[in-house]
């Protein structure tokens, strides 16, 4: 460890205080009767897009992130084609 | 062929979800497909150890019960291709945990990784009886005290007795790994030795992590000590742990963290 890096490194102990604040904000959501908004949206979304089409579990895949300011939710369906059309 | 390994202790504090995720991102790095699953339902930490915890939408109790897909669960890390997690349930109960359930997902695991790591919840209820239940191989997780090593010896019992493999008369590959080590306090008498605790236990030593600043440092930020800093005295301890694991000879040494100038100077380091 160089001079340098002893000053630019970053210590960790901020990095843990700001994820646990991150997490706990949506913990404490769940489990105090709030549902987690994002997870609901996921099944409320998935409901429906069940409705008009069959849709299999394998292809669904869903990816969360929950962030400070902003949460993401990618919810990725495979629809099947649709049967083609009689000519 | 793929291994199912638990981590286990019966103590709590003593460094299972650290090891759970230093071991799979040691065995990882090295080309494995590694899975590790966390059995503490109700108190998962190891998404937080392993930095994943902003990721999680489904969990291993989504996955025994049938609402998600195994594929849909697992969370491949961000850094390692071939290393996945499956996050414990925060909000269900443990007893979710179905013994024929968790036997299926693990088959369906077998298919895809060559290990297959179950961090154990402390104690020895069902969380950690399932944890263990269908495992080959146990790394019996010991911090050189005497409530630890008490603690070891009852889980060792309980893995020669009420996993599947001792209940087909069979007998469970155990491994010791001996964590919070202070080579300096042990020499000056203060804290059992290496061979005090083997003696007691008698279990092979799979490795000899010593106490170090970086492993909290590593889970402040959400990264397995073995990736967070491999040079570290820890992240060294656990790679050689991890080859030993696969079969390798690996002269047993404790690794020391090597201090600068400007380290012995100032000591510690903010963690």
């Amino acid at each position: 460890m160089n001079l340098l890096s002893f000053f630019n490194r970053r210590t960790s102990a901020p990095v843990a205080r700001e994820r646990l604040q991150i997490l706990l904000a949506h913990e404490r959501g769940v489990v105090g009767g709030k549902p987690d908004l994002v997870a609901q949206l996921r099944e409320e979304i998935l409901a429906v897009v069940r409705r008009h089409v069959m849709v299999e579990q394998d292809n669904v895949q869903v990816k969360m992130n929950r962030d400070s300011d902003i949460s993401t939710l990618e919810i990725e369906i495979e629809i099947p084609a649709p049967v083609a059309a009689r000519a | 062929m793929a291994k199912v390994l638990v981590v286990t202790s019966g103590k709590g504090g003593v460094g299972k979800t650290t090891s759970s995720a230093a071991l799979g991102a040691a065995l990882a790095h090295g080309g494995d497909k590694v899975v590790v699953i966390d059995f503490d339902v109700g108190l998962r930490n190891l998404d937080l150890v392993m930095g994943a915890e902003r990721r999680v939408v489904f969990d291993l109790i989504n996955v025994v019960q049938g609402d998600a897909k195994l594929n849909q669960a697992l969370i491949r890390d961000k850094r390692l291709e071939n290393l996945s997690l499956l996050p414990a349930s925060q909000t269900r109960d443990k007893d979710a945990l179905t013994e024929e359930g968790v036997a299926r997902v693990l088959d369906e695991l077998r298919q895809k990784f060559d290990w297959i790591i179950c961090d154990s919840p402390a104690g020895i209820e069902r969380g950690a009886t399932m944890a263990m239940r269908h495992a080959d191989v146990a790394v019996v997780v010991t911090n050189p005290e005497v409530s630890s090593v008490r603690d070891s010896d009852r889980i060792i019992g309980l893995l020669d007795s009420k996993t599947e493999l001792a209940e087909k008369g069979g007998r469970i590959e155990k491994h010791l790994l001996l964590t919070r080590y202070d080579p300096v306090r042990a020499e000056r008498g203060e804290m059992l030795k290496v061979d005090d605790v083997l003696e007691i236990l008698s279990i092979p030593l799979i490795g000899i992590i010593p106490e170090s600043e970086e492993v909290l440092r590593a889970s402040n930020v959400g990264s397995p000590v073995t990736l967070n800093n491999p040079a570290s005295a820890p992240g060294r301890a656990y790679f050689d742990a991890a080859r030993r694991l696969k079969g390798e000879t690996v002269e047993l040494t404790i690794p020391t963290d090597k201090k600068g100038l400007f380290g012995k100077l100032f000591g510690r380091r903010a963690a």
